[in-house]
């Protein structure tokens, strides 16, 4: 595996592969010298064209954790703003050696952009590009739901859980590699939201969708729900009427939790738009996982990191 | 291709209860021991010793002194072979920090994956001493690393294949030399 654009190039032993390795790299995580020695003299650049704390942070430590030299780049006070195109940049990252190339960017495809153009060498790994996918993102979603679910043991997939993706599935990357990678894992996947927000060509790959949030807790045995966060700032046109209204009828409060079974996840990739999508009782109650997605994504990525960077070819 | 056995079942039974046997008389007892397997064949064998000491020393408790440690993430070969699956480290829960560590390894050879265990010995702690116990010693190696403990030195050509099966993962105990 070179590449990592898409949650679609994961087979189910691989995308296995991946979360097995991120146990070993949890055990790393927890230890007092949290480095490995793996990546050592490797290059990995972080490359966002969008605002991100979370994603670029937990790349970074991943990286780091593995010995990898890590170079921040970020759109705002680069030559980017300066007018420099994509095929530059990356033409100036191959010229410095980068072996690894972390991209977000605001426009879908510009990850397959990088790794098939041949401007660059590097692997390239997709954090998020525009509306449509942020894999490692999923993979740290399969990775929780595992570790609260299967009792996080190696080698097993996520067969016969029922998780809802609520919200705002249209613009959310991380919805489409959601239900792309939790289904090759076994899940059935629900898609949740207002009928302008949930595409049906994305809800015919899904076991189901709903447009009523109260109407899925009813009908389905829900073991985990993951509440998307509204993004505004990808909305050309009005999708709902009001944020009262949406967070009415969309949000998960304290009442739409207590119909839920009592261990159901509560599952967000952040950063919540508290009292929107998601209020505070659901947020810091004793089901949320939210934490540790953040954690758990630490692993995964240096589990990522490894596979694709390491040498090799295949995972054996 | 010629293959011959150079150890039987009951040769490798002899050679890990001697290697037990020398261990706790190099370490004036069982006090303090840690047993490291490397994986793979390494993990039974280092769990095979653990037996033979609960057995001749009521003191030595298996569970609390026997481990694993993978070295994948800590190997010199990363960048040139395919990508490995890297398996469980199991430290005993006193740590390692002051203890006698042993590694535990089924064939001593280029002395790299020893190499690899030392660095990753230190990011869990800091040993009183690190020994190496192994089951063959093939020889050629390509590091001053020398074994404490051998069950048997073999000396082979660099063409030629070690072959170690030990019941836990094979069909048979056996120690077979091939090319």
């Amino acid at each position: 595996m070179k590449h990592l654009l898409s949650a679609r190039e994961l087979g189910k032993e691989q995308a296995i592969a991946i979360l097995d390795t991120a146990i070993q790299m949890e055990q790393v995580n927890a230890r007092e010298i949290k480095k490995l020695p793996t990546l050592r003299g490797k290059t990995v650049v972080n490359l966002f064209f969008e605002d991100s704390t979370r994603t670029r942070t937990s790349f970074e430590v991943a990286a780091k954790r593995l010995s990898a030299d890590v170079i921040n780049f970020t759109a705002k006070g680069s030559s980017v703003s300066k007018g420099e195109s994509l095929k530059d940049t990356a033409q100036t990252l191959q010229a410095m050696g980068a072996d690894g190339v972390i991209i977000r960017h605001h426009a879908s495809g510009a990850a397959h952009t990088l790794a098939t153009s041949g401007w660059i060498d590097a692997s390239i790994i997709n954090a998020g590009d525009g509306t449509h996918e942020h894999p490692t993102q999923a993979l740290l979603d399969a990775y929780t739901i595992r570790q609260k679910l299967r009792g996080n043991e190696a080698g097993t997939d996520l067969a016969g859980l029922k998780i809802a993706i609520v919200g705002d599935i249209a613009h959310s990357r991380v919805a489409r590699s959601n239900l792309i990678l939790l289904q090759t894992l076994g899940a059935e996947v629900y898609l949740v939201g207002p009928a302008t927000l949930v595409p049906g060509a994305l809800a015919a790959h899904a076991a189901g969708s709903f447009f009523s949030l109260d109407q899925a807790i009813l009908e389905v045995e829900l073991d985990a729900i993951m509440m998307l966060r509204v993004q505004t700032e990808r909305m050309t046109a009005s999708f709902f009427p009001s944020e009262r209204e949406y967070a009415r009828i969309w949000g998960l409060n304290g009442d739409r939790l207590a119909k839920l079974p009592a261990n159901t996840l509560v599952m967000h990739p952040g950063p919540m738009n508290r009292g929107l999508e998601i209020d505070a009782k659901a947020a810091d109650s004793v089901n949320s996982v939210i934490l540790a997605q953040v954690a758990n994504g630490v692993s995964v990525r240096m589990a990522v990191l490894y596979h694709l960077l390491s040498g090799g070819t295949e995972i054996d | 291709m010629n293959s011959r056995t150079v150890l039987s079942g009951s040769d490798i039974d002899r050679a890990v209860t001697r290697i037990a046997h020398e261990i706790v008389e190099s370490n004036q007892g069982t006090e303090n021991l840690v047993l490291l397997g490397i994986p793979t064949r390494g993990i039974w064998l280092a769990e095979r010793i653990g037996k033979v000491l609960e057995r001749s020393y009521p003191e030595f408790v298996a569970a609390e002194s026997i481990g694993r440690l993978d070295i994948t993430m800590y190997r010199d070969d990363l960048a040139i072979n395919p990508t490995r699956a890297v398996t469980e480290t199991q430290i005993p829960s006193a740590g390692i920090d002051d203890k006698i560590v042993v590694l535990v390894d089924d064939v001593l050879f280029s002395g790299r994956t020893i190499r690899a265990a030392l660095d990753a010995l230190g990011d869990y702690g800091r040993p009183r001493a690190v020994r190496v116990a192994v089951l063959v010693d093939r020889g050629h190696r390509q590091l001053p690393i020398r074994a404490d403990f051998v069950g048997k030195n073999l000396p082979t050509s660099v063409a030629e294949r070690i072959q170690v099966q030990l019941t836990e993962t094979d069909s048979d105990n056996s120690v077979v030399i091939e090319g």
